[in-house]
């Protein structure tokens, strides 16, 4: 294993930012992983960690295929992540909306076009990601529709699902985005959470990433053999939303199975205890995310559904 | 009249309302309307002063109104209150979300409400003041998909500047991008700087949006004569400054000032050393139109913009 800086700024009171990758084995630019971009993105991180003490495991033991060099990236913002902040320290922009990056850019863009330039040309890469919205997810797979998509390749990580994604326009600025435009086949790894650690999942995304990479042959591994995964698309999706604000009383989870006409979770009064909205299962189908939050909005997309199929 | 545009109720005994403030002649009058809308970022306070001027100006002198026009001071009440520029809770840009969604979530729902509301307007300005960072000449950015609609009102809106930029797809989710995508021609106006009223440049915008209104039927009374704005549409034109290093950054130019090859435009020093870590010097000619304002900068930071003339 080898610990390296892939990029650095000085800064003026605290230390240098760096961006350190830890690279195994050698030869051709076989997988980039990249974990946390986000100051809030624990999960992710934690995912990188146990990914990388796995792979020089693996390494000692000369699991590593000869001419393959494979890249963890476990923090893009070791800034943000120090001070809990989810952006960046300054000016609060999003390192995940800056790619490509440039170099001759603002402080985001430099660090995004920096870590740019030391990825782009591996051949697949994987970024463990986080979702906006507060709540769990069903561990999947997120891929963007841009014409370079791999759904095949992307169901050889055996979780259950394969999202298939529109990209909107914020979204060409990500890094899966320009992955697949600089032709990288770039997945996006979704596990439960994202600030809280779930350490179930991040095992069992840890054993999906190192079973994609032995059937890729880039290491030997037997481990996880995982799901036959079922593809759906983010329009296939339903999301079931609450029609007031209050406290969330979730009655089922991310992951269960749920019926039509299920009782999903009730809102109930913040200052009178009273229940002012129930949420039922609109079809039969799959939780693939719930709202976690003791509060909700009203209009809040609090669960999504995929729906039950004939072919499932 | 202020009417509610749009309403959601949040969990502990609140709604969040975005209102408007609408003028519009007693009786008759003709159909033409123009929207003033502000403080989509909650830290850009520059058109709250244009807001209050033309508020109180035009219902002092009704009469002269032969048009309507839609006052939305605060799009992201939130962002204003708590001095946050994004959506609070959220930690979401507002100004990324339009075109919105009637079925979406809160803040989707929020955006096509506002949307829904504007599109139809004969003409639009959405008032920024840059951000706490930069300060910024009174100016009009353009997209230049939509450069041939704008610029005949942008020329009227005296302006000191219009900046015509090339297309990005990341701006589609823009407010002004989604109204001007359906027709509703929308001017972005960017001066001053973020958490400050620069008086001046409100007043010198609120005369140009009346100039504006006079030339569309819509005001009758007292016009004002208008800046002939510079107009620069190629992307080699504007040179842009970033920091070489770290540090703290005292500037030795302002805004608006004319500058030489070579001059001395500020200094990043480090305070604890006591040391210049760097000078920044004009690379060229031009005209300084944005001038970093917040003093800490991290290699990269934007220092300012030169138009080359």
């Amino acid at each position: 294993m080898e610990r390296k800086t892939i990029f650095q700024i000085r800064a003026l009171y605290r230390d240098d930012f760096r961006v350190t990758g830890f690279s195994f084995g050698h030869g051709e630019r076989a997988v980039c992983i990249v974990g946390s971009m986000r100051g809030n993105e624990n999960q992710q991180l934690y995912c990188c960690a146990e990914l990388v003490r796995k792979l020089k495991a693996l390494e000692e033991k000369g699991c590593i295929r000869e001419g393959r060099e494979i890249l963890v990236i476990p923090c893009v913002n070791p800034y943000s992540m120090n001070i809990k902040k989810r952006f960046w320290s300054i000016d609060n922009t999003d390192i995940n909306r800056m790619f490509p990056g440039y170099s001759e850019g603002e402080t985001t863009q430099r660090i995004a076009g920096g870590v740019f330039e030391a990825i782009k040309d591996y051949t697949y890469g994987l970024q463990f990601a986080s979702f906006y919205m507060p709540g769990r997810f069903v561990p999947h797979i997120r891929i963007m529709k841009t014409g370079f998509e791999d759904v095949e390749l992307a169901k050889k990580f055996g979780f259950p699902y394969v999202v298939l994604h529109t990209p909107r326009p914020f979204d060409t600025a990500t890094l899966n985005y320009n992955w697949q435009i600089w032709e990288t086949r770039a997945f996006s790894v979704y596990t439960t959470t994202t600030e809280r650690i779930d350490r179930v999942s991040a095992r069992q995304a840890v054993e999906a990433v190192l079973s994609f990479l032995q059937k890729q042959g880039i290491v030997d591994y037997s481990g996880f053999e995982g799901y036959v995964s079922k593809v759906v698309s983010t329009e296939e999706m339903v999301s079931v939303r609450n029609r007031r604000a209050g406290f969330f009383e979730g009655k089922a989870n991310a992951g269960e199975y749920v019926r039509k006409g299920q009782l999903l979770a009730c809102i109930v009064d913040c200052y009178e205890g009273m229940v002012v909205d129930q949420i039922y299962a609109p079809l039969e189908g799959t939780l693939l995310f719930s709202h976690a939050e003791p509060k909700v909005y009203e209009n809040t997309a609090v669960y999504k559904i995929i729906p039950e199929t004939e072919d499932w | 009249m202020i009417t509610t545009v749009v309403k959601a109720d949040l969990p502990v005994d609140e709604s969040l309302v975005i209102r408007k403030m609408r003028l519009a002649p007693a009786q008759g009058g003709g159909s033409k309307r123009i929207s003033i809308v502000t403080g989509i970022h909650g830290d850009e306070l520059e058109g709250q002063y244009v807001c209050y001027r033309l508020s109180g100006y035009l219902q002092e002198h009704a009469q002269n109104l032969q048009g309507t026009v839609d006052i939305y001071p605060a799009l992201n009440p939130f962002g204003i209150d708590s001095i946050t520029r994004g959506i609070p809770a959220f930690d979401l840009d507002m100004n990324r979300i339009f075109p919105g969604n009637t079925e979406g979530d809160m803040n989707e729902y929020l955006a096509a409400e506002i949307l829904k509301d504007i599109i139809g307007s004969d003409l639009v300005f959405d008032i920024h003041a840059s951000n706490i960072f930069l300060t910024e000449v009174p100016q009009i950015r353009i997209n230049e998909l939509h450069e041939a609609k704008l610029v005949p009102f942008a020329r009227e809106a005296n302006v000191d500047f219009i900046w015509i930029h090339g297309a990005n797809t990341v701006l589609e989710s823009t407010f002004a991008y989604s109204l001007n995508a359906v027709g509703t021609p929308t001017l972005v106006v960017e001066m001053g700087v973020g958490m400050r009223i620069t008086q001046a440049y409100g007043e010198q915008l609120f005369r140009g949006i009346l100039h504006l209104m006079k030339q569309m039927g819509i005001w009758t009374g007292e016009d004002y004569v208008v800046k002939k704005p510079v107009i620069s549409s190629k992307p080699e034109d504007v040179c842009f400054l970033n920091a070489s290093a770290s540090g703290i950054f005292l500037k030795n130019r302002e805004h608006g000032e004319h500058l030489e090859h070579g001059d001395l435009i500020g200094r990043i020093v480090n305070p604890l050393t006591g040391m210049i870590i760097n000078e920044i010097k004009a690379p060229v000619s031009g005209w300084l139109f944005t001038i970093r304002e917040y003093p800490v900068v991290n290699e990269g930071s934007l220092i300012g913009r030169i138009l080359r003339c």
